[in-house]
């Protein structure tokens, strides 16, 4: 019985992996580094700022970023772990730039004299506003497909950022022999299916930098990533802080209670 | 072992209060004075671990409900949009009551193995190990019914999975099955009515945990506690007080744990979280695998072993109701595997059998792997793994009993006797 048993547990440890490469199975995401990795990253604000304007310029097209309000934005001087790096009157011009769907104005009408209807300017306290008035608009716009919301993105795909970043900058590959490409699809072999229903999105050029920095699509990706893997977990500096501070602790009580445990159990071991 | 109180009432105020409400006397009784074995090893902190983990639990459970909205359309926007981003450390509450729940799971598995390897549900310690059993299966509804509060497509879908066991009753008395399902939905499919009863069932459940707990301590302190020798406490010479020897000891080991705990609530608070939970809970799109949590995935792989799904639901809940006759199963007069060669390495090999049931859990249902040239599925493995963690309980424990050759036992705790070259009773560190 012991052989039969130790059979068994060697065949369960044993167990060879394998990957199979069919057509249609998702490429593993590209391998990149990130500011914001590892216990010790936090978020480049610079890049930040350039992948918010990627965002505003190329994404905002087609994806809401509705869990972000304009005041996210905001990196108070008490407080250099928050935000993106803008100031409140930078915040305050980003939000006034975007019209929202007013209330009712005071003789009660809900749409201009052509019939449009009202909005106002954003205010700190508003979330992005969706590029689309509702799921139907949103499909209809794009071939029945629905671009989903970014707030959430890189934390909702298995493999994060490097997925994030994979998909972005995945197309411009010529599919293998025999795949058919579907109408109004594009070939992205790091999507599951390899269909994606987003075109290509970023182009070297597509976006003028102030900071100088070269607009290459690698760049492109790799800043609004980095945006939005903060969209994603704006917390994540300050988690990190405080996660300092509970380690430190933590290991210094244990090496007290250590010492105290030797201390009271001497003589009785 | 317990019985004789030693409390002495020092001023006018407690000898009062003594001859009125005893609590001093029994807080003294149970964890001050209160004789312990004097070679408990660190498994042995995991009572005092999983006790913070459910005070752990409970804290933070009652700050997120301050902010959850238990409403379908607004649940998942309350935890991604209130907690996560708007209140004050809320992200801190909420990763800590996830990972806090993966933790309560690692202790409360590492404590039932501890029980396994060293007899602890032996006698006189059955009603002990069935109030543990219970506890057990009360936290795997509690944390169920938590996981589909923050309202994602995991969330859903496995509320919808689990709830749907239930309409296999079908096979054998037709719409008794659907229509006790329907029952737990509240609605003809999971939806509003779903999560506002399992918002109030996830509240009610830890408060019942804690009252099973007091009793599981009580019955803890009645015969007093097993050790890694299995033999009984001869006397006072085998044992030492609770206070300051254990308090200090699990406080040690305690705060070893919290620092894995921390480490992982601030560094990889998203390590055992699926990614589809980050997207808002849709009945319209099924995700491509619905996996639970990681510590239910052994029971899951047994379900998904047998192709039919009446048998599978039963074999899943006689797997788990197996746990409440190890008492009885186990024939052995022996408690501890120290004295069990045999035992030992079954143990080791069950021990094994169950990881590899949780990473066949965690496997697409049609996975192969390529042995030896050859395709296999992985539902073989699976299949062998059930069958073993049946016959573990069913055939090996109460056989072994009965053929297997123990080591001699040490006439004490105090001074145990080396038999035959065998490491019998190491000291307690």
């Amino acid at each position: 019985m012991r052989l039969v048993l130790s059979l068994g547990f060697a065949l369960a440890l044993a167990v060879p992996v394998t990957a199979l490469a069919a057509t249609g199975d998702a490429r593993a995401p590209k391998d990149v580094h990130w500011s914001f990795e590892g216990p010790f990253g936090h978020y480049d604000r610079a890049e930040l700022q350039r992948g918010f304007q990627v965002y505003k310029e190329v994404c905002s097209a087609c994806h809401s970023l509705g869990r972000v309000a304009f005041h996210d934005l905001i990196t108070p001087s008490e407080d250099p772990s928050s935000g993106i790096g803008f100031s409140e009157a930078q915040a305050k011009a980003i939000a006034a730039s975007y019209k929202l769907p007013a209330d009712p104005n005071e003789k009660g009408e809900t749409v201009d004299a052509s019939g449009n209807p009202l909005t106002r300017p954003g205010i700190l306290a508003d979330h992005f506003p969706s590029p689309f008035p509702n799921e139907e608009a949103a499909r209809t716009a794009n071939s029945g497909a629905l671009p989903p919301d970014l707030s959430l993105i890189v934390k909702a795909r298995e493999g994060g950022p490097q997925y994030v970043y994979s998909i972005v900058t995945g197309f411009h590959e010529k599919p293998p022999a025999g795949f058919k490409v579907l109408a109004n699809k594009y070939f992205n072999p790091y999507f599951a299916t390899w269909n994606i229903g987003m075109p290509p999105p970023l182009s070297d050029g597509q976006v003028n930098y102030s900071d100088g920095t070269k607009n290459s699509v690698d760049q492109e990706a790799h800043d609004v990533v980095t945006f939005l893997s903060w969209a994603s977990e704006p917390k994540m500096e300050e988690r990190k802080r405080v996660g300092f501070g509970v380690m430190a602790f933590l290991i210094l009580l244990s090496v007290l209670l250590f010492l105290t445990y030797r201390r009271v159990w001497h003589g009785e071991h | 072992m317990s019985g004789q109180s030693t409390y002495e009432p020092k001023t006018a105020f407690t000898r009062w209060l003594d001859s009125r409400l005893p609590i001093l006397r029994l807080t003294n009784d149970t964890m001050t004075t209160f004789p312990t074995p004097r070679n408990l090893n660190a498994w042995y902190s995991f009572g005092a671990i999983l006790t913070f983990c459910l005070g752990v639990q409970i804290v933070t459970g009652i700050v997120l409900a301050m902010h959850f909205v238990p409403n379908a359309g607004l649940a998942f926007d309350s935890v991604e949009n209130g907690i996560m981003r708007d209140v004050n450390y809320g992200w801190l509450m909420r990763y800590m009551h996830a990972t806090g729940a993966s933790m309560f799971f690692l202790a409360v598995y590492i404590h039932m193995f501890r029980g396994l390897y060293y007899g602890s549900y032996k006698a006189p310690r059955e009603v002990l190990w069935i109030l543990g059993v219970l506890i057990y299966l009360l936290m795997m509804a509690t944390a169920f019914f938590g996981y589909v509060l923050p309202w994602g497509q995991m969330s859903f879908w496995a509320a919808t999975v689990i709830t749907s066991l239930f309409s296999s009753i079908d096979q054998i008395l037709p719409h008794v099955g659907t229509a006790i399902t329907y029952w737990l939905w509240g609605d003809f499919a999971v939806g509003d009515a779903t999560l506002n009863r399992f918002f109030s069932l996830h509240y009610l459940l830890p408060f019942v945990i804690a009252a099973v707990v007091g009793l599981h301590i009580w019955a803890l302190h009645v015969p007093g506690n097993n050790n890694p020798l299995g033999i009984d406490v001869k006397g006072p010479q085998d044992t030492l007080p609770f206070h300051p020897y254990y308090t200090v000891k699990d406080a040690f080991f305690l705060s070893l744990f919290v620092i894995l705990f921390a480490g992982l609530l601030f560094f990889a608070p998203n390590l055992f979280n699926n990614p589809d939970n980050y997207t808002p809970a849709n009945p319209l799109v099924t995700p491509p695998d619905i996996v639970p949590e990681w510590y239910l995935l052994p029971y899951y792989a047994m379900l998904r072993s047998v192709p039919q799904k009446l048998i599978g639901v039963l074999v899943l809940a006689a797997a788990i109701l197996t746990l409440f006759f190890i008492p009885w199963l186990d024939s052995s007069k022996v408690r501890s595997c120290r004295f069990r060669p045999v035992m030992r390495l079954v143990f080791w090999v069950f021990a094994a059998d169950c990881l590899m049931l949780g990473y066949l859990g965690a496997q697409t249902a049609d996975a192969t792997r390529t042995i030896m040239g050859a395709e296999v599925p992985l539902v073989w493995f699976a299949r062998g793994g059930t069958l073993f963690y049946f016959a573990f309980f069913w055939i090996l424990m109460p056989v072994l009993g009965r053929i297997e050759a123990t080591r001699p036992l040490p006439d004490s705790i105090a001074r145990p006797v080396l038999g035959r070259g065998a490491p019998l009773a190491a000291p307690a560190e």
